[in-house]
């Protein structure tokens, strides 16, 4: 369980939000909201202040790698160092297993990243997240400019992963993939959280 | 054939700027607009120099190590400057002057003490005639690398920040996620002396020995001159540009290893 209490930044009223294990919570809001300044604040990728804890475990006491590897955030426009995809991937092996859940061939990680399309780096940069096996993921707008067919199978891998007790928030401007996926929908408007909807 | 030193008159100065003359008139003739440029460098190097011909005199009567300690401070604290009006973006604050300054500090004064009291050691190891002509050269060429370094850092740090902030929040460390713009950084501040040593005596005779065999002095010594002085402008380039680039990271990162970018000033 992933506990926020009174987080703040410029740009976002204080937020209490739970997350809790094997649950999916969507986050609504109209562009310029906050809600990618929300999702990296819990990943403490930019200064912020407000208590949260994993479990136990208060935020302020590991530093920040070790929270933001369990509390892991995936940008709507991920970056890339390497020219390969393999080398993004500290186990290449296992990245490579993941590919065809995401309708990826499996030879997708011998290709130069700048070759690949915007849907298949999108689906690349969410395999080399999960095969780090966050106890949390924060999601930016995982399916944007994906075909329906595509939405789906990541709609898959992450409801798979979610049942196996991951805690996922995700953003999102489709209600109908949130309503499938999310059993909770939180929406934001200029930087306040407004509602909690079961 | 004599190894006598010969004096140059003001006439002989004269002569020689009519080159910066014809300069002038091929900007005016081409268009460049360098006239205006070209004739206040003209006039700042003359006056710096000669200011500094007039220091140096009055050094190098009294041998005393705090006038010494003096003018190298304010060697140090020009190149400071100079090193934080060659940044593109600068960091906000007192740091946009003191990184610079601090590791030309750092680099310098050690190479320049190493020089002075177990090389050259002159007799007193303060004396002006060496401590100011070695710093100088070494403060030189650590300002011209550690001036490429920050400027390379800075840029890369802004260009490559998705990169940067992709592998921080997949866990990573500052260190790791920074260092392919940390080596980059220092390897552009360093190609520079690198280029400069692999090009002496084949493409270019360097201005301090081709100064001292114009004074009459032996060319094998000047040489070995030369060499030690390449070494030293290495060693201190090196330190610097690494200390500057170690410490910028520092300073573009806080104690959640996050990348704060809004510490740098962009217009």
């Amino acid at each position: 369980m992933l506990r926020i209490r009174g987080l703040t930044r410029p740009g976002l009223a204080p937020v209490d939000l739970d997350l809790a294990d094997a649950e999916a919570t969507a986050l609504l809001g109209p562009s310029g909201a906050g809600k990618t300044l929300l999702l990296r604040a819990i990943a403490d990728l930019d200064p912020n202040e407000g208590d949260l804890r994993l479990d136990d475990a208060s935020r302020d006491s590991m530093p920040g790698p070790a929270w933001r590897r369990r509390v892991t955030y995936l940008a709507a426009e991920p970056g890339w160092w390497a020219v390969r995809a393999a080398e993004h991937f500290p186990d290449p092996a296992a990245g490579r297993a993941l590919l065809p859940s995401l309708g990826l061939p499996e030879a997708t990680m011998e290709r130069r990243v700048a070759e690949l399309s915007t849907g298949e780096r999108h689906r690349l940069a969410l395999a080399r997240v999960l095969v780090q096996e966050p106890r949390t993921m924060l999601l930016d707008e995982p399916t944007s400019g994906l075909d329906q067919d595509t939405v789906k199978a990541v709609e898959t891998v992450l409801r798979a992963r979610v049942e196996a007790g991951l805690a996922l928030l995700f953003s999102t401007h489709d209600e109908e993939l949130a309503r499938r996926l999310a059993r909770r929908i939180v929406r934001i408007r200029a930087g306040r959280l407004l509602e909690a909807a079961a | 054939m004599t190894n006598a030193f010969i004096a140059l008159d003001y006439t002989d100065l004269a002569l020689a700027a009519l080159l910066i003359l014809l300069n002038g008139g091929l900007s005016l003739w081409l268009g460049l607009g360098l006239e205006r440029q070209l004739g206040v460098a003209t006039l700042r190097m003359c006056v710096q120099l000669g200011l500094m011909g007039l220091v140096l005199k009055v050094l190098f009567d009294i041998v005393s190590p705090w006038l010494t300690l003096t003018a190298a401070l304010v060697m140090v604290l020009f190149a400071g400057y100079e090193i934080r009006a060659r940044q593109d973006t600068r960091l906000r604050g007192w740091w946009s002057y003191g990184l610079g300054a601090g590791a030309i500090l750092f680099a310098g004064g050690l190479v320049a003490i190493f020089a002075l009291t177990l090389l050259v050691q002159p007799d007193p190891w303060y004396h002006p005639r060496y401590v100011i002509p070695l710093l100088g050269m070494i403060l030189g060429n650590a300002m011209t690398g550690i001036a490429v370094g920050l400027n390379n850092l800075t840029d890369r740090m802004r260009r490559e920040r998705s990169a940067i902030e992709t592998m921080l929040a997949l866990g990573e460390t500052r260190v790791a996620a920074f260092r392919p713009a940390m080596r980059a950084a220092v390897r552009a501040g360093l190609i520079p002396i690198v280029n400069s040593m692999s090009a002496a005596g084949i493409v270019f005779l360097p201005g301090m020995m081709t100064g001292q065999i114009l004074s009459g002095i032996d060319p094998v010594e000047a040489i070995k001159y030369q060499v030690m002085i390449m070494f030293l402008l290495a060693g201190g380039t090196g330190l610097g540009v690494v200390a500057a680039v170690q410490v910028a990271a520092l300073l573009l990162s806080d104690n959640r290893q996050r990348l704060r970018l809004d510490r740098l000033a962009v217009d």
